[in-house]
């Protein structure tokens, strides 16, 4: 926030500072999991149903290196939140307004071009993020940052071969792979969009320059673009909040088949 | 899809071993894809440190057929493996 007080900060103001610093903290790392294990759950969708055994396989490995992810800063999520939620309490128990992932991530798989596309997208955006949050000032999310980017590297390597094959392959293939991006590109602004949590954490040299980021991550996808020969989709306005806690009407109905077992049977175990 | 897909041989080198092993096989549009699926088929259990894959297609085999005449001559050639030779005592691990 820009306004400057005009008294030193009395105890009780620096207190509330604190209590908001560790809100946002725990906010921020609350949307970088939810992110990777919604995308985890569509991603899990396809198992029984890809196109070849070996695509399923393929995208179920995803899967579980973003749950894997997610565990781990669900975990920390919960530590830093205090309240005694554990990486389940926070996967299984919280509302569709409570999860904090970006809208993109929640977006049905449709058909496999539009699973790529979305992959690829949110996959070029984990790359360039973790590759810089693996230098942040917070060293647990930097651990976790560090350990996540081995795995990204492969992700991206395997959405953008796989762009690039679908975009310069056949007719339909292309024309398929280009709707897709059309369609899902209006989501992308988010992924860059500033808040006051992005703000505080960036401050705090917790977070990376979004801006920074961005401009990063353009010149990744028009690169993978061009390859594709795929026409990137003009910028639109930004109405999508998915990490502010307002989803599409998709995140319901993706929650309530994970959340089903849990929320039926407390407590049960394998 | 499977049957425009071309079938592919997989080769894996175990982290302790010195030579690549054939695996099994998979059906992939290009080399490319050919080495994300083996590496998510084969090497996810960290069987792995390098693979070489082949379109099975390039593979050039012998004959079935001319099994008999390819290595039946072998069989009453016993001269030819070293079992003849007294092992000194003294000679570990050989």
């Amino acid at each position: 926030m820009s306004a400057t007080p005009a008294t030193p900060a009395t105890p009780a103001a620096s207190l509330q500072g604190t209590t908001l610093q560790i809100d946002a903290h725990c906010r921020y790392v609350l949307r970088l999991a939810d992110t990777s294990l919604v995308l985890a759950q569509r991603l899990g969708e396809w198992v029984g149903h890809a196109p070849e055994l070996e695509e399923e396989l393929a995208l179920a490995n995803l899967a579980l290196d973003l749950i894997g992810q997610a565990r781990l800063l669900l975990t920390y999520a919960g530590e830093l939140e205090g309240r005694g939620r554990d990486e389940d309490a926070l996967a299984f128990l919280r509302e569709p307004t409570e999860f904090l992932n970006l809208t993109l991530a929640e977006q049905p798989n449709g058909d496999f071009g539009q699973t790529i596309v979305r992959q690829w997208l949110i996959d070029t955006w984990q790359l360039c993020l973790y590759e810089r949050l693996a230098a942040s000032s917070d060293t647990r999310l930097a651990a976790i940052a560090a350990k996540a980017l081995k795995e990204t590297r492969y992700h991206q390597r395997f959405s953008s071969g796989w762009l690039v094959r679908l975009g310069d392959g056949t007719a339909e293939s292309r024309q398929r792979v280009q709707r897709a991006l059309d369609e899902l590109w209006r989501f992308s602004a988010e992924l860059f969009a500033v808040d006051q949590v992005d703000e505080r954490m960036h401050a705090a040299g917790i977070a990376p320059s979004l801006t920074e980021l961005a401009a990063e991550w353009s010149a990744r996808i028009d690169a993978d673009l061009s390859a594709a020969t795929l026409r990137r989709p003009a910028a639109l306005p930004y109405p999508w909040q998915g990490k502010r806690g307002v989803h599409t009407e998709h995140l319901g109905y993706l929650l309530a088949e994970m959340q089903y077992l849990p929320r039926s049977y407390p407590g049960a175990r394998w | 899809m499977s049957n425009d897909w071309p079938l592919f041989e997989v080769f894996i080198r175990s982290r302790a071993g010195l030579e690549h092993k054939h695996v099994g096989s998979l059906h992939a549009a290009d080399a490319r894809m050919a080495i994300e699926h083996a590496r998510d088929v084969y090497t996810r259990r960290q069987e792995g440190v390098s693979i070489w894959v082949m379109r099975s297609a390039d593979i050039i085999a012998s004959d079935p057929q001319e099994a008999e005449a390819l290595f039946e001559p072998a069989r009453d050639k016993v001269y030819r493996h070293p079992t003849f030779y007294a092992i000194p005592e003294e000679v570990k691990n050989l």
